[in-house]
């Protein structure tokens, strides 16, 4: 069993350096990536019983080369076998072995690929899984549990995405200085989706989803490993850091959600909390503000409340007003709304949520009822708040948040059943 | 996000799925289905056997009651369901406009609820 784990963990640390490796000697990642799963797979049945070999990375590449050999033969022996009136078998640069460059340090390889599987000509779907299976290591049947769809559903998704990659013409090395940036919001994103979509089901009959978390975390470590010195990797590892130390307490055993203010905080995970703010405290202090690193902080401020009571609200709001203004994101300005409704009471609150009305862009959202219902709950006005729960517990897609809502509905319904005055 | 797009009848696809324009109707059909089975949108499909076959039960003071065929005589019956994994429900109502039964009958995309919620 712990064996089972140790060489799990080495396979997925091992895997984006043995595609680096492959794709640089044979030159297609399609077929590059299929060969490293197929060796991944054999190391998953053979080391456990057999030790892992003394060189895992050298045994990965000459399992994973050996595949592509035979592949590039049979391949080659095909076209032959098709092609036996044409005169001349056309030279194929894919079976002429690119010049030889393994010199080149692997870490760079896991950065190539991580921008490779995040290209912004794949859809979000697909990014996601491909990156958790040629950077992550993951097998697709994990990735299909993950996010339960069929096996045969996520290969398929999986091979659009590297079909989508070989018509892009993506050369393997890093994307040039001029794109660079855009191209690692892209990134951030899809490690921040990998994330959210462990996050939010971290509890319930889909433990396994859980995985999901700490495979982001891993990655986005990865990548703030390679990228030091940019200040929105630290502050999305920082906000995953921050997020994920409250995971303990954020349900009950039963898979209820339980509200922030109603957490019990002295099950969050303090290492964590350390590690999230000693982060986000540092970037803060040397790099160019961005969104992560804004909504770190934010959760830093969160995470440094003994009690719910004790939460520094004025900084909060500080920190959504800087947060909208460099992000046009109404979801952003739904949160303002909250900090405001905690500083300034909730009639300010419950003003600033009319101008999202107003807006248009989350009027049909079932969180702009969630949250009007919590304000007017605040103020006092339990029937329009019961109202608003209900709204929003009919438009939620997702079991645990209509739950939660119907059942604040009902204890706000119940309250007043409770205070009504006597005939 | 998960859709449920169900599929309905009524006389006319009836007579169009197994009349002259058959063939083209399934080859329709099957395009589409082996377009979604591509994209990795496709969770699964079934056909359902024709109403008639249908049982209906209902527990009643702990006794069940089994009777045949459907609660009511309707127009319009539900043929069979597909279920997507797409980014939009814009892309599911695509995909919903693109099966014949649109045209002939009606298409419903139902949202599929999730297991997994944020705090509030």
């Amino acid at each position: 069993m712990r064996e089972d784990a140790h060489t799990e963990g080495l396979l997925r640390e091992l895997a984006p350096q043995v595609l680096g490796v492959l794709v640089r000697r044979y030159g297609q990642f399609d077929a590059c990536e299929d060969a490293v799963q197929e060796a991944l797979l054999a190391a998953a049945l053979q080391w456990p019983e057999r030790g892992v070999p003394e060189n895992p990375r050298g045994w990965l590449v000459t399992v994973a080369s050996r595949r592509m050999t035979d592949q590039v033969r049979s391949e080659a022996a095909r076209r032959r076998r098709e092609e036996t009136a044409a005169a001349l078998v056309p030279a194929d640069e894919s079976v002429v072995p690119a010049a030889n460059d393994e010199s080149v340090p692997a870490e760079d390889d896991t950065l190539i690929l991580l921008f490779m599987c995040c290209h912004p000509a794949l859809s979000a779907a697909s990014q996601v899984a491909l990156t958790l299976r040629a950077v992550g290591g993951l097998r697709t049947a994990e990735i299909a549990r993950a996010f339960l769809v069929p096996e045969a559903t996520m290969a398929q998704r999986i091979s659009r995405a590297k079909r989508g990659i070989k018509a892009s013409g993506v050369p393997f090395r890093m994307p040039p200085e001029t794109e660079r940036a855009d191209r690692l919001r892209v990134v951030l994103h899809v490690l921040y989706l990998i994330f959210n979509e462990g996050y939010t089901a971290s509890s319930g009959p889909h433990l396994e989803r859980g995985e999901l978390t700490g495979e982001a975390i891993r990655l986005a470590r990865a990548l703030h490993r390679l990228l030091p010195d940019d200040g929105e990797v630290a502050g999305l590892l920082a906000l995953i850091l921050l997020t994920d130390a409250r995971s303990p307490s954020r349900t009950r055993p039963d898979g209820a959600l339980v509200p922030l203010a109603e957490q019990d905080r002295s099950r969050w995970d303090r290492g964590s909390i350390r590690e999230g703010v000693a982060l986000v405290t540092d970037v803060l202090s040397w790099a160019p503000i961005g969104p992560y690193q804004l909504q770190a902080a934010i959760a830093a401020v969160h995470d440094e409340a003994e009690r719910a009571e004790d939460t520094d609200w004025p900084q909060i709001l500080a920190l959504y007003e800087l947060l909208e203004r460099i992000s046009d994101n109404p979801m952003v300005t739904l949160n303002r709304a909250v900090a405001v409704a905690m500083v300034r009471g909730p009639r300010a609150g419950l003003d600033l949520l009319e101008t999202l009305d107003a807006d248009g862009r989350l009027t049909d959202h079932h969180r702009l009822d969630a949250v009007q219902a919590h304000l007017l709950e605040m103020a006092g006005e339990f029937a329009a708040a019961r109202c608003c729960y209900r709204t929003a517990a009919r438009r939620t897609t997702s079991l645990p948040e209509q739950r939660y809502l119907e059942a604040r509905a009902a204890r706000l319904a119940e309250n007043e059943q409770n205070s009504a005055p006597p005939t | 996000m998960k859709y449920l797009l169900l599929i309905y009848d009524n006389p006319e696809t009836r007579e169009a799925f197994f009349g002259e324009g058959a063939d083209e109707l399934m080859g329709e059909v099957d395009a589409l289905l082996k377009e979604l089975t591509e994209s990795g949108e496709l969770v699964g499909t079934q056909a359902l056997a024709d109403p008639s076959n249908t049982k209906t039960v209902r527990v009643r003071g702990g006794v069940p009651a089994i009777t045949d065929g459907p609660f009511a005589e309707a127009k319009e019956q539900l043929g069979g369901y597909l279920i997507v994994d797409c980014e939009s429900p814009e892309r599911a109502a695509e995909i919903a406009a693109r099966w014949p039964n649109a045209r002939y009958c009606a298409m419903e995309v139902r949202p599929i609820m999730e297991e997994a919620g944020t705090e509030m």
